[in-house]
């Protein structure tokens, strides 16, 4: 092992430090705000916490392939979107990610993994949207895979990749809260009229 | 204890399950073709084929193998690395040769995916091979090289 690759590629990996996890207030936080629309477009603001944090924007790019730390810097190696959002022919997710986080036998930090591994489809892409624009796009069938707003519930609440958020692996900040936290955030702001912010 | 086939023989390990495959082709199975380089996925250098597709094998616990088929470069068969083996030689692709191993997989199994692949497609896919040699340009003519060999 050159010395110089090994630091090199360690900076890369672990150039970010992670920070402490932030938290996400329940939705009984929400009952003062009298109006219910208002009261829904704040539930989604706080859910908001989760949808723009590093774990979920780098594996949703509105252009070709992820960013990845928590300064979502480009992805090393670097690697493209290919046609099924698994990268290109040769070089597909899987040749690095496999089907859980994997501690680094060398050094500190890990590469993550789950199963399935892949970018989010280029239509529910939302990195540099507004939090308005996220939530118009989550809400629209045309762009969120066909789901309804209970099938957006589901996601949420039990899909497994969104549940890596949470369990990133070390060097990675989890996003804040807890998957059961975001999903009772989601349940709330459905039953408000699932509104967006202005 | 782990059980896995490498190279078509099947093979027992009793190792610790968060080993990575590379510790156990090289130290356990003697098959030192396939390299170390950086331990975190960033070079290449150790990519083999675990059921018929590449993979980093630093970064690869011996305990998610479990069942699967390993092929290292000792074990390579068929049209396209043989091309591309006659090609890497052919205009001395390799120099100091540390990352060859990798390389030779990874654009294997480019070919095996994309038979006439573009530049682009080159690029894509051998972008996690680094060659401290920096033979890029060389790299990418061998994969053409190959590719029209193969079309006969």
């Amino acid at each position: 092992m050159k010395p110089s690759l090994r630091a090199l590629a360690v900076l890369l990996m672990v150039a970010a430090p992670a920070t402490a996890q932030e938290t996400l207030q329940p939705p009984a936080a929400f009952d003062s705000i009298t109006d219910q629309t208002a009261r829904s477009a704040a539930l989604f603001e706080e859910m908001g916490k989760v949808l723009q944090s590093p774990r979920c924007l780098n594996c949703h790019p509105v252009t070709g392939g992820p960013t990845q730390g928590d300064d979502m810097h480009k992805h090393m190696p670097p690697v493209v979107r290919g046609e099924a959002d698994f990268g290109a022919p040769g070089m597909n997710c899987s040749t690095c990610h496999g089907s859980e986080n994997v501690s680094f036998a060398t050094g500190p930090g890990s590469i993550p993994g789950h199963e399935p591994w892949a970018l989010a489809p280029l239509s529910m892409g939302w990195q540099g949207l507004s939090l308005s624009d996220i939530c118009v796009q989550l809400k629209d069938p045309a762009r969120n895979g066909n789901r309804d707003l209970e099938a957006l519930y589901k996601h949420n609440a039990t899909d497994g990749l969104v549940g890596w958020g949470w369990e990133p692996g070390e060097g990675r900040t989890p996003a804040p809260g807890s998957q059961a936290d975001f999903a009772a955030l989601t349940r709330a702001w459905i039953d408000t009229g699932s509104a967006c912010p202005q | 204890m782990t059980t896995l086939t490498v190279n078509g023989k099947e093979v027992t390990v009793d190792l610790d399950p968060d080993t990575p495959l590379l510790w156990v082709l090289r130290d356990e199975l003697r098959l030192t073709g396939t390299k170390f380089g950086c331990g975190v996925a960033q070079c290449g250098a150790c990519t083999v084929m675990l059921d018929g597709m590449p993979r980093r094998s630093c970064i690869t616990p011996i305990s998610t193998a479990e069942g699967s088929e390993v092929t290292t470069i000792e074990g390579m068969q068929g049209p396209e690395v043989t091309a591309v083996q006659a090609a890497w030689a052919g205009i001395d692709v390799p120099q100091c040769g540390w990352c060859q191993s990798g390389q030779v997989m990874s654009a294997t199994a480019l070919l095996q995916m994309v038979p006439s692949p573009t530049d682009e497609d080159i690029d894509n896919a051998m972008a996690g091979n680094v060659c401290r040699c920096a033979t890029y340009v060389r790299i990418r003519e061998a994969i053409h090289t190959a590719a029209k060999t193969l079309e006969g």
